[in-house]
């Protein structure tokens, strides 16, 4: 087939929702995608030459507003630069708080992520019954730091709010009514053959191809990449703390998507552990007092719910930083969409492109044009029907 | 305590260092000079089993720095591998025939620095809009 010939479908780039806007050029020769080209940058607002212009304790916020889902992961691993160029430690009660939250976002963004990879197969009620589970999550991070999303609990040298001991109960409650939840979707992902023939084999990335592409986060674990920075290079209150790291080799949807659930069992797992500790640490303890940033470099990671978040600071030795690098771990894990979707059929795209976690907004407004007639020949909506309708038949064969 | 993979690190890049710095047991800065970054680049991702993080461009009074970050998931350090560019011509060798990851930040320096990576197979903006002033690179200092 000649170039010309060749139909794209675009997938983006924008809608008001979206948080990380981005642009797949799918194309397609029948129902195959032959090539992929990512563009972005639709939403570069130049946060790295902000970070330059305000003092260090403003930038724990700024940070804080790159990413609306994992909000905290930015300032966490801030902080952790910041700490890493002056060489201080944190109160031992400030880091099972930093683990707590850190781990609370976790799982309120799978739990979103679960129900949107739902949504896209044609299940729509895991939809409904995970983002119902989720309200608890952000309810709870509510009560602790006051809010539902962009939670300010973090600062340079410790945490700004203390979880006191009346607390406690509420949060060990809501992570017990999880376990339950968390069970039920196990089992309904394990256990129904129409999901495995949905996603097994599905939006595949190699082991040699994730290591290539340096992905990180589930991307990489569900590869066969055992990484992960709370094992790596124990932060906060990872080193005290018991938790496994679920690892899995065939690199496709369906890995991707167990390794999310088993990681919701280790963050309650770790939450727990983290409460308990509380309950014997004297409250207040809360930070290290911090005036100065000497002249230097550090570099902080955190392991978010998409994968490592990476941070590199320069100091001069003034209140400002000269130089603030930031590394989602989007930026590492969408590339990979190069290789993991094509060769598969346009009712994969959508599961695929998903796969990796980026943010699902962006891909809301979509439109197949046939290059020769300009003419429209599927929109966004048609595209999530097509993989529904895969579901289906799916369903009737078994 | 798992092994420490420094030494070897220092024992292959051999007498390409031109400036060692520890900053703690986790963190190593190291000097190299641009000519050698794929050879290092190479040594540390395809020998050691490095993982390539992210490079950071920043713009110095003198010259412009690019530090290579490189993190060894076994024991959780990192090392950064640091060159430096002159302000005339900044260009360097392309990193994406040693990995994939490479293309998307080298494209960002490119385009917010105006740094030239040779031998790279896509060199066009990312974050900027395709019809962005040319000659105007916005992490540059005035």
């Amino acid at each position: 087939m000649s170039e010309n010939k060749r139909k794209i479908i675009p997938i983006g780039p924008y809608h008001p929702l979206q948080e990380e806007p981005e642009f797949f050029k799918l194309y397609v020769d029948g129902e195959t995608v032959v090539d992929i080209e990512i563009e972005i940058g639709y939403n570069h607002r130049g946060i790295e030459q902000i970070s330059t212009t305000k003092h260090y304790d403003q930038i724990t916020f700024s940070v804080e507003r790159i990413c609306g889902i994992c909000s905290t992961s930015h300032p966490f691993a801030y902080v952790n630069a910041v700490e890493d160029l002056l060489g201080i430690d944190v109160p031992l009660r400030a880091k099972y708080i930093r683990s707590i939250i850190g781990e609370l976002e976790r799982l309120h963004s799978h739990l979103l992520w679960l129900g949107l990879a739902g949504h896209f197969i044609g299940y729509n009620t895991v939809w409904m019954w995970s983002w119902k589970y989720r309200e608890s999550v952000c309810d709870i991070l509510e009560v602790i730091t006051g809010n539902r999303q962009h939670y300010s609990m973090f600062k340079i040298g410790g945490v700004r709010k203390d979880i006191p001991k009346d607390l406690i109960p509420q949060v060990e409650k809501m992570c017990d009514e999880l376990i339950p939840a968390l069970d039920m979707f196990k089992g309904a992902i394990m256990d129904d053959p129409v999901i495995h023939a949905r996603l097994k084999g599905v939006g595949v990335l190699t082991k040699e191809d994730a290591i290539s592409f340096c992905v990180v986060g589930p991307t990489a674990r569900a590869s066969g990449i055992n990484i992960d920075v709370r094992k790596d290079e124990p932060y906060a209150a990872y080193g005290l703390v018991e938790f496994n790291v679920p690892v899995l080799e065939n690199g496709d949807v369906f890995d991707k998507t167990v390794i999310r659930v088993l990681e919701m069992y280790e963050s309650i797992k770790i939450i727990k552990q983290c409460l308990e500790a509380l309950k014997k640490e004297p409250e207040g303890n809360i930070e290290v007092k911090v005036d100065f940033i000497p002249k230097g470099e550090g570099i902080g990671r955190h392991e978010a719910p998409r994968g490592e978040v990476f941070h590199y600071i320069r100091s001069d030795g003034s209140n400002r930083p000269v130089r603030h690098k930031i590394r989602a771990p989007s930026y590492m894990n969408v590339t990979s969409n190069k290789v993991a979707a094509v060769g598969q059929s346009i009712s994969d795209a959508a599961i695929t492109l998903a796969a990796v976690d980026p943010c699902y907004c962006c891909t809301e407004r979509t439109v197949v044009v046939d290059i020769e007639n300009k003419k429209v020949v599927y929109t966004w909506n048609d595209l999530i029907k097509l993989s529904q309708q895969k579901t289906e038949k799916i369903k009737k064969s078994l | 305590m798992k092994e420490d993979i420094i030494p070897q690190v220092k024992e292959k890049l051999g007498n390409k260092i031109l400036d060692f710095f520890e900053k703690n047991k986790r963190r190593y800065y190291i000097e190299v000079d641009k000519k050698d970054i794929v050879e290092c680049a190479k040594i540390l991702f395809d020998d050691l089993g490095f993982r390539f993080q992210t490079a950071a461009g920043v713009d110095c009074e003198q010259n412009f720095e690019i530090l290579y970050h490189f993190s060894y998931d076994k024991t959780g350090q990192i090392v950064s591998l640091r060159v430096k560019l002159n302000k005339e011509k900044p260009e360097i060798e392309s990193l994406t025939k040693v990995f994939k990851a490479a293309e998307w930040i080298e494209r960002e320096m490119w385009e917010l620095l105006g740094i030239n990576f040779i031998g790279h197979p896509n060199l066009k903006h990312l974050l900027l809009s395709d019809d962005w002033p040319e000659g105007n690179f916005p992490l540059r200092e005035k």
